[in-house]
């Protein structure tokens, strides 16, 4: 049987408890809120933290609030509420196509956006969602909050910018006008980490032509989980089938996979390619008939 | 460190290393031996108990982290009037082989029927996604399930009418 290392266990009580907790024990602590990518990654001796501030009772983190041109989501939401939230899947369908690959039933009742984000597994789905959305965190310290942009948040494998001390409370995701999106993940079997997965967002100018793009990549190389070259091609461009292709191959090119016992090098950038084109092809479709609708305008 | 975990509405209350894990608390300290302990590795799902109603599974929770909750785990399925349809539904529709993935699946099941009464077999397929069985192909646990759903509404049905019929 495997079990963690030993460690010492502290309930946080609110955020500000959590946060006196991660100062006073500097980078021994992590914090735990699902703990369905920690307490394995514990067990392996992959991590060996000291302390553990549980953040499970912070329900103060537990919200989904359309704000203004916003969707502030709480750190501490569920996947389980992400996938089953209406407002979500009207406005940012990439999340609700995204949670429903992500793990299994049991899995998704514990696992939170924050987690998943600090995490910052380069093959987590999340990541690459929010990557696409240009999702902003909101990291906050006993000195106050900064707001990062979700690019500038991953430092490479398993390292983000939150520091010791602070903690991400919140994820910000602009809502676009004349917006679709969508995710498009290739796994071996049900509840499995991707073989390579691509998401996209777009958003759509008055003249029909590509505005904003966002595209974002999960288990082709940590530093292609945003891919900004296939972003490039896009801007200012018309929606088109070549368009949609010629990104997916900028994709493809861009990122870094390695081989592993789910597919070869060769295999991840060809799903990476041919996923983005795919994603894209499905979020100018929704773009389009959010517009059609009028829901969009 | 201190804990205090409900389980099958019975108070625990116990002196435990922060590292104890959820299915070695059940198992080993409460000899609860219903819930299964597999690959350790939250893939197999063999270990899901009900964490405050939902499934969870309990290789990858700390006791600490339920203290303060409330867990069920197969044993607490059955209630005063006999099995739990769902445990029924495993019996009539042959839902098991080996066993060994049995009592996650049915808390699973329990916690579906708990939400949905009429659960699609997509749906139900869906909630035990989770979970692995190596020896049915699943087609008899759907069964099961849909089985519990059809006379768990019968029996709810079926209840007011008897009542009535004892106030005459």
């Amino acid at each position: 049987m495997q079990v963690p290392a030993s460690f010492d266990y502290r309930r946080a009580e609110s955020v500000d408890d959590a946060l006196a907790l991660l100062e006073r024990y500097g980078d021994g602590a992590r914090v735990i809120a699902g703990g369905h990518s920690l307490l394995p990654m514990m067990k392996l001796r992959l991590a060996r933290p000291e302390y553990l501030v549980d953040i499970n009772d912070l329900t103060e983190l537990d919200y989904l609030r359309l704000d203004g041109d916003r969707l502030r989501i709480g750190a501490l939401t569920r996947h389980r509420k992400l996938l089953e939230s209406e407002v979500v899947e009207h406005f940012f369908p990439i999340f609700t196509d995204a949670e429903r690959v992500i793990a299994d039933p049991p899995v998704r009742n514990r696992g939170t956006i924050g987690g998943s984000l600090c995490q910052a597994d380069p093959s987590e789905d999340l990541s690459a969602v929010c990557s696409a959305l240009a999702a902003e965190v909101v990291i906050r310290g006993r000195g106050g909050e900064r707001v990062v942009p979700v690019h500038e948040f991953y430092r490479g494998p398993y390292e983000t910018a939150v520091g010791v001390g602070e903690m991400l409370v919140e994820v910000r995701i602009p809502v676009r006008h004349r917006a679709g999106s969508a995710y498009e993940k290739v796994e071996r079997k049900a509840g499995d980490w991707a073989v390579a997965a691509a998401g996209a967002a777009l958003a759509l100018a008055q003249d029909g032509r590509i505005e904003v793009a966002g595209i974002g990549l999960a288990a082709v190389g940590a530093d292609a989980v945003h891919a900004r070259a296939a972003e490039e091609l896009l801007r200012g461009r018309e929606p088109s089938e070549e368009l949609f292709a010629e990104a997916g191959r900028r994709a493809g090119d861009d990122c870094e996979p390695v081989a592993d016992n789910r597919g070869t090098a060769e295999y991840k950038r060809h799903l990476a390619a041919e996923l983005t084109s795919r994603a894209l092809r499905r979020a100018a479709a929704r773009a389009a008939a959010g517009v059609e609708a009028g829901a969009g305008v | 460190m201190q804990v205090s975990i409900n389980v099958n509405g019975t108070d625990y209350n116990a002196e435990v290393e922060p590292r104890h894990l959820l299915v070695r608390f059940l198992r080993e300290d409460l000899r609860l031996t219903g819930t299964h302990w597999g690959c350790d590795t939250s893939n197999c799902g063999t270990c899901v108990v009900l964490l405050d109603g939902e499934p969870v599974k309990s290789c990858t929770v700390l006791a600490a982290m339920a203290s303060g909750h409330s867990v069920r785990t197969v044993e607490g399925l059955e209630g005063p009037d006999g099995l739990d349809p769902v445990q029924q539904g495993f019996m009539e529709e042959h839902g098991l082989q080996c066993g060994f993935c049995t009592p996650g699946m049915m808390l699973t099941a329990r916690a579906l029927l708990d939400r949905n009464h009429d659960p699609s077999e997509e749906q139900i397929r869906e909630a035990i996604s989770g979970q692995l069985c190596r020896c049915t192909g699943y087609l008899n646990i759907v069964r099961a399930v849909r089985w519990a759903a059809e006379h768990q509404a019968r029996a709810q049905t079926e209840s007011p009418s008897q009542s009535e019929t004892a106030g005459v």
